[in-house]
């Protein structure tokens, strides 16, 4: 389990606050998004998690243990970090690149062993990437790379998934097809997903618990057909939407203020 | 396939320096290397002393060995400068490293012959580097072209302060400190050889049980630290210990440019960027590849052209090639 707990950051020298008095959980099995505006303090929190920016004021737990104190290679073993960019400066085949997951492991002066490649071998076959193996990470696709990426979370073996918009990049199929993979991942290695979307649509799909942010500050939490209604999402995105339900399927849809759906402009006037 | 290009790269500085033995002035049968060679190391066939022998195990073997091992250490630090820079565009040379090296020898020899020739090639060595990332480095993550501009900076800076050293120093120095400038393996002999080999030694091989660590150091600064890397600790201690190979190398040898860059770039081409086989296979490979220049620059022509001169001839058009084919990426971040 994840416990945010009376959250504030501010970068050095500035003075407004981006995360102002975040608090949340999060448990493990379980899927939880992230939603909110651009600038809202996703990736900003992400950091804060991951020891990229310090110091915050309040306190980030993992499984009850207080994560500030922390060096990268302690924090490397609880979090494993998704990036949503990730463009190597070498073509490293496939498998180098999940191979580097294993790194909280490996000494400084010594190079992965047996072990560590069964665990990267075994991480592309649970992802069904294993025909990947051998080829060059920058020669397949965005929604192939997604899954090399989660692979290598997996082989790092840390009990919290941190995913930054892993599917911004991603087609139609892919978005759902990775989205699908890390609740699974979550649910089946008994994994913490806390995942940052932009789709309200997706994460009322996918998401165990949706945690609305704006400005830094938490608008809502909770599970998805609790929290997403209309006014909350007009609230958080200024954008009127309707919700329209169907098989216990919710879909989210805006509300164009000119009718312009399925039509031409000009057929309008 | 793979296999056989890697054993093809790890033989090839003996079959390379085998060749190179026998070529020459004068000329000695290839098959008599051999023995010469075998009959020094384990006395097996009382060959008498002959001039074939004098040339062979005296001024050959020592220059061929020495140009192996200042191949390795160039283009051993090559890989790791391209790697933890996330940059395949840099060396030892670009980055001004050989040119610090070249100034702290300079002085040495020029102003205070007491001092270990060897010491202050490391320490301006290091300086250059230090110079090198801190100017490039003005916020956060370093991108290519400022660090190969700021490279091109230190390194001019060096080789001016060399030129002033010239100026000064007293005109029988001068000789010596115009061959820092050059590059050329022809004052090899058993004793630098000792030298240049320990250089080699303390500088490689901690980077050869770190050798993965590169695959991991060349992501992004944010996603190292991510998978537990103590990025700018790991950073230090690789631009530490490669310095040194290239500082040794310097004094040895002077300046030779471009091998540390196109090795590396040569193997990767071969077996592919992983840094596990990478760093030992660019090892023997620079290793061969010095061997093969230094031993065109003396049959080449009547006169022992610096070696330098021949590497840069092959690195300038290499390294635009590298540029033409990298496009837009090549310059990028
Ligand atoms: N390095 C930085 N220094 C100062 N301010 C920053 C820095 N990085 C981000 N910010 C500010 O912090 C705020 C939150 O940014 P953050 O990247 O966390 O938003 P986000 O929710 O991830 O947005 P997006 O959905 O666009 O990714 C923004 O107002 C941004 O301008
Ligand atoms: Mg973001």
């Amino acid at each position: 389990m994840l416990e945010i707990k009376e959250l504030w950051f501010k970068h050095k020298g500035q003075k407004e606050d981006i995360l102002k008095n975040v608090s949340f959980t999060t448990e493990k099995r379980r899927l939880t998004v992230i939603l909110g505006p651009n600038g809202s303090g996703k990736s900003t929190l992400f950091k804060c998690i991951t020891g990229i920016w310090k110091p915050y004021k309040g306190s980030i737990l993992a499984d009850g243990k207080e994560i500030n104190k922390l060096s990268h290679l302690e924090r490397a073993k609880i979090f494993a970090v998704v990036p949503q960019e990730h463009e190597p400066a070498f073509p490293y085949s496939v498998f180098d690149i999940v191979l580097i997951g294993r790194a909280p492991y490996v000494g400084l002066f010594s190079s992965p062993n047996s072990k560590d490649y069964k665990k990267a071998e075994q991480a592309l076959q649970i992802l069904g990437i294993y025909h990947l193996r051998d080829k060059p990470y920058n020669k397949i696709s965005g929604g192939e790379k997604q899954l090399v990426l989660l692979a290598r979370a997996l082989a790092q073996e840390a009990p919290f998934m941190l995913l930054d918009e892993p599917t911004s990049n991603l087609d139609f199929k892919n978005q759902i097809k990775v989205l699908s993979k890390i609740k699974k991942l979550a649910y089946e290695k008994g994994l913490t997903a806390l995942v940052t979307l932009h789709d309200p649509n997706l994460a009322s799909l996918f998401a165990d618990k949706i945690i609305l942010i704006k400005n830094g500050k938490i608008v809502a939490e909770g599970k998805p057909e609790k929290i997403l209604n209309e006014k909350l999402i007009e609230k958080i995105y200024g954008v009127k939407v309707r919700i329209v339900q169907n098989n216990g399927f919710r879909l989210i849809f805006p509300i164009l203020e000119t009718s312009c759906i399925n039509k031409p402009l000009e057929a309008q006037k | 396939m793979k296999n056989l290009k890697a054993i093809f790269l790890i033989f090839s500085p003996l079959v390379i320096g085998w060749i190179a033995l026998f070529l020459g002035a004068y000329k000695v049968n290839p098959l008599m290397v051999l023995k010469i060679i075998l009959n020094e190391v384990f006395h097996v066939f009382n060959l008498r002393d002959s001039a074939e022998k004098a040339i062979i195990i005296d001024i050959r073997l020592p220059r061929v060995l020495l140009a192996g091992i200042v191949g390795a250490s160039l283009s051993g630090s090559g890989v790791v400068l391209q790697g933890i820079f996330r940059n395949p565009l840099v060396d030892p040379f670009i980055l001004g490293i050989s040119a610090g090296a070249a100034f702290g020898c300079a002085i040495t020899v020029g102003f205070f012959p007491h001092w270990s020739i060897q010491l202050n090639a490391f320490i301006f060595a290091l300086l250059a580097v230090a110079l090198t990332y801190f100017i490039a480095r003005t916020q956060g993550e370093i991108s290519r072209l400022p660090l190969i501009l700021s490279g091109v900076i230190v390194s001019a800076f060096f080789q001016a302060l060399v030129s002033i050293v010239k100026f000064l120093v007293d005109p029988h120095k001068l000789q010596a400190i115009v061959f820092w400038l050059m590059g050329s393996f022809s004052l090899a002999d058993w004793q630098t050889l000792k030298i240049a080999g320990l250089g080699a030694l303390i500088g490689l091989l901690p980077v050869y049980f770190m050798r993965w660590r590169l695959n991991v150091l060349s992501l992004s600064e944010e996603e190292a630290k991510s998978l537990g890397v103590n990025v700018k600790r790991e950073r230090l201690i690789l631009i530490v210990f490669s310095t040194l190979a290239v500082a040794t190398a310097t004094s040895v040898c002077g300046i030779i440019g471009w091998i540390g860059l196109m090795v590396p770039h040569l193997v990767r081409m071969t077996i592919g960027p992983d840094h596990k086989v990478l760093f030992p296979l660019s090892l023997t490979a620079g290793a061969a590849f010095m061997i093969l220049a230094d031993t065109i620059s003396r049959t080449i022509t009547n006169f022992d052209i610096p070696v330098g001169i021949i590497t840069a001839l092959t690195g300038a058009p290499f390294f635009l090639y590298l540029l033409k084919k990298g496009g837009k990426e090549a310059w990028g971040k």
